[in-house]
């Protein structure tokens, strides 16, 4: 089969997978299959998060610099286009819904406020990002930190999104919506990593001065891929917004970020199938500690949902003493990967296991010591 | 002008306080280069040390110069102790990873000890007791007035919280200064960081400096603790985010990695910060930025200086 006929194939059937669940999802379920509220919701969380899980991992997984204000961008992307379809959506839907009909005029819309939060994210993810990404070392991770922490606050002091008392949103999102963007999110961010720019990226993960020895622009591909990065976070906080129907700044707290990080963290810096993993897992860690029984601690009962950031903390900290790479490290699990394992011959070696020249992620810690030594 | 004085007095209060948390990012980066994320909970920690012991102790109801020395020195102790196992347990076994892999595990240390508290303690905020009396011999011209305040002249006053914080600190700071140039275990602190393999050839057991610089910076981030309780005596567990973020900020305006520096960026800090407050609304600047004005502080640093106002740029060779 030709490529593109593939494609097209497969652009179907995800169109029809999504529209499945959508209508499973509703009232009425589909020829009387349906899903719960309850397990739906979960779903919808899911995919918000692959979007940030997935996103997140350009900058962190694949280009090595590290940012942990992606709950910034995501608040900066919901409130944006929150503004827009509370103050101007409805009058917009009327006027247009008289030349193209009421569902794509809502639809309309709705992809006009998407790619606003997108856009607005990404301003804000290059007014950040140029000033830490000049800079070699971790000053990205201490300014998005910073910032994340700072528009909370700023959001908190305008009042026309609310400001402390929160804000109604119109329910624009459903699966489809959702589900499909999670997919556009992961197509683009593996054509990336698998272009020239992908290439770029990692050879910057990878040892930044060589990379720019090799005459690539590192500073100009750091903000290209952080941009990208915040842009579909921007993307996740609308859907979130319009799938909440109410924002509240608190849904925007350090511990988002933190929650996006253990899911990149735990699936594999520089994997994508391992972020989704890793989204799947976060998800849903909650909800099954949920249904422990409370304990005791310290004379104070204590249920094990209370102490999910107490086991998310334990559980970064383990993975790094025991598999800093995460569970997949730069791994992609697939059909592929599924298929080599198989063929491989018995006997056959990983490249460069026995001789000639070592694999560079085997010797990296030791040779980056050496070269920090030197510098000091 | 007494406003203007009013507020220069305020905002080095606080600066001294940040000053005293930026040495331990300070230190630690000079010689680990690493953020430690975790150190402004090790602030928060000193505080709720520094709480537990005057009530259990029961120096709470005896307010005394004696009962806060203890209150002091106990919670930079414990602080200290917490800083060494934190890095014996967590940062010594990932040293030999990237720096990713370290700043990662920084991260999980910082989340852990935050909800830890909030698990155990709830988020509720606690009331630190006023440990702070001077004893009742001194002659009444050396006694502030009701208010504990003394004035100085117009309507600007200096509290004796303000001088206990501003005089704990530079004695505080002149101990370090005196460990760092004067003493065997100083001297090897500056061997470790200026380079640490070289270090470890000269016979220096890097691993037990490492573990002193934290047990050091923990402590002086304990006192800051402490003396900030005293001065607003309302504590959290999630108290150190903020805190802790802008005493990095701090450093990093001081120079990361310099001692001089860190005192400098925290007073400079503490001192943007109240008169945004003070002065910002004659600007139109509401006060409840004051929490970006150390963020706004970091951008215009790393743009235009990153190396900070002390620091000098290293070139970076292969």
């Amino acid at each position: 089969m030709p490529t593109f006929v593939k494609r097209i194939v497969g652009a179907l059937l995800i169109i029809l997978l999504l529209y499945v669940v959508h209508m499973m999802m509703s009232r009425e379920g589909l020829f009387g299959f349906g899903i719960g509220a309850y397990p739906a919701d979960i779903l919808m969380l899911i995919f918000v998060n692959i979007i940030l899980a997935v996103s997140l991992n350009l900058i962190n997984g694949f280009t090595g610099q590290f940012s942990i204000g992606h709950a910034g961008f995501m608040a900066i992307g919901a409130y944006t286009s929150a503004y827009l379809t509370v103050y101007h959506g409805q009058h917009w839907e009327r006027q247009m819904a008289a030349s193209v009909g009421e569902t794509a005029a809502t639809a309309l819309v709705f992809l006009v406020a998407i790619l606003v939060g997108a856009l607005a994210a990404a301003v804000m993810g290059l007014i950040v990002g140029i000033p830490s990404l000049r800079l070699r070392g971790d000053y990205l991770a201490i300014v998005t930190l910073g910032f994340a922490e700072i528009i909370r606050i700023v959001i908190l002091n305008i009042d026309v999104v609310g400001g402390a008392t929160g804000f109604s949103v119109p329910g624009y999102s459903n699966f489809i919506w959702v589900g499909g963007f999670a997919v556009i999110t992961i197509i683009i961010i593996r054509n990336i990593v698998r272009s020239d720019i992908g290439r770029a990226l990692i050879s910057i993960r990878e040892d930044e001065l060589a990379s720019e020895a090799m005459g690539i622009n590192t500073t100009r591909y750091k903000v290209l891929a952080f941009v990208i990065s915040s842009s579909f976070a921007g993307v996740a906080g609308v859907l979130f917004a319009h799938y909440k129907k109410f924002l509240h700044t608190n849904d925007f707290q350090f511990i988002r970020s933190f929650e996006i990080i253990i899911m990149i963290v735990l699936g594999g810096m520089g994997s994508i199938t391992g972020s989704i993993l890793g989204a799947i897992v976060i998800t849903v860690l909650p909800e099954l500690l949920r249904q422990l029984p409370t304990i005791n601690l310290f004379g104070q009962p204590v249920n094990f949902a209370d102490l999910r950031l107490v086991i998310y903390a334990l559980l970064l900290i383990g993975i790094m003493l025991t598999r800093p790479q995460g569970v997949l490290g730069h791994h992609e699990f697939g059909l592929n990967w599924l298929k080599r394992a198989q063929k491989r011959p018995e006997g056959d070696e990983a490249l460069g296991a026995s001789k000639g020249v070592p694999i560079a992620e085997r010797d990296a810690p030791t040779a980056d010591k050496s070269k920090e030594a030197k510098n000091q | 002008m007494d406003t203007f004085v009013q507020q220069l007095i305020n905002g080095l209060t606080i600066g001294f306080i940040y000053a005293l948390i930026a040495l331990g990012y300070t230190m630690v980066y000079g010689i680990l280069r690493l953020i430690n994320f975790a150190h402004g909970d090790i602030y928060m920690v000193g505080a709720f040390s520094g709480y537990f012991l005057a009530n259990q102790l029961g120096l709470a109801s005896e307010p005394s110069l004696l009962s806060l020395g203890v209150v002091l020195i106990g919670a930079m102790l414990m602080a200290a102790l917490a800083g060494v196992i934190i890095e014996r347990f967590a940062y010594r076994p990932v040293r030999k990873y990237s720096r990713m892999t370290t700043l990662i595990t920084a991260i999980g240390v910082s989340l852990f000890i935050e909800y830890l508290f909030v698990a155990v303690l709830g988020n509720a905020p606690l009331s630190f007791p006023q440990l702070l009396r001077l004893p009742e011999w001194l002659p009444s011209s050396l006694q502030p007035d009701q208010n504990g305040n003394y004035r100085l002249f117009g309507r600007a006053s200096l509290s004796i919280v303000q001088i206990l914080i501003i005089g704990v600190s530079i004695i505080l700071m002149l101990i370090l200064q005196w460990i760092i140039y004067r003493t065997k275990l100083g001297t090897a602190m500056r061997a470790v960081s200026f380079n640490l393999n070289s270090a470890k050839l000269m016979g220096i057991n890097t691993d037990m400096i490492i573990a002193f610089t934290f047990a050091l910076g923990s402590a002086l981030a304990a006192a800051g603790g402490v003396l900030t309780a005293q001065y607003n005596p309302t504590i959290y567990p999630l108290m150190g985010i903020i805190t802790g973020l802008k005493a990095f900020v701090a450093a990093v305006l001081g120079g990361i990695g310099n001692i001089p520096g860190a005192v400098l960026g925290g007073l400079l800090i503490g001192a943007a910060e109240t008169f945004v407050v003070g002065y910002g609304q004659n600007i139109g600047i509401p006060s409840t930025y004051r929490d970006a004005v150390a963020f706004s502080i970091l951008i215009l640093v790393l743009l235009f200086r990153p190396a900070g106002l002390l620091g000098s740029t290293v070139q970076e060779k292969v």
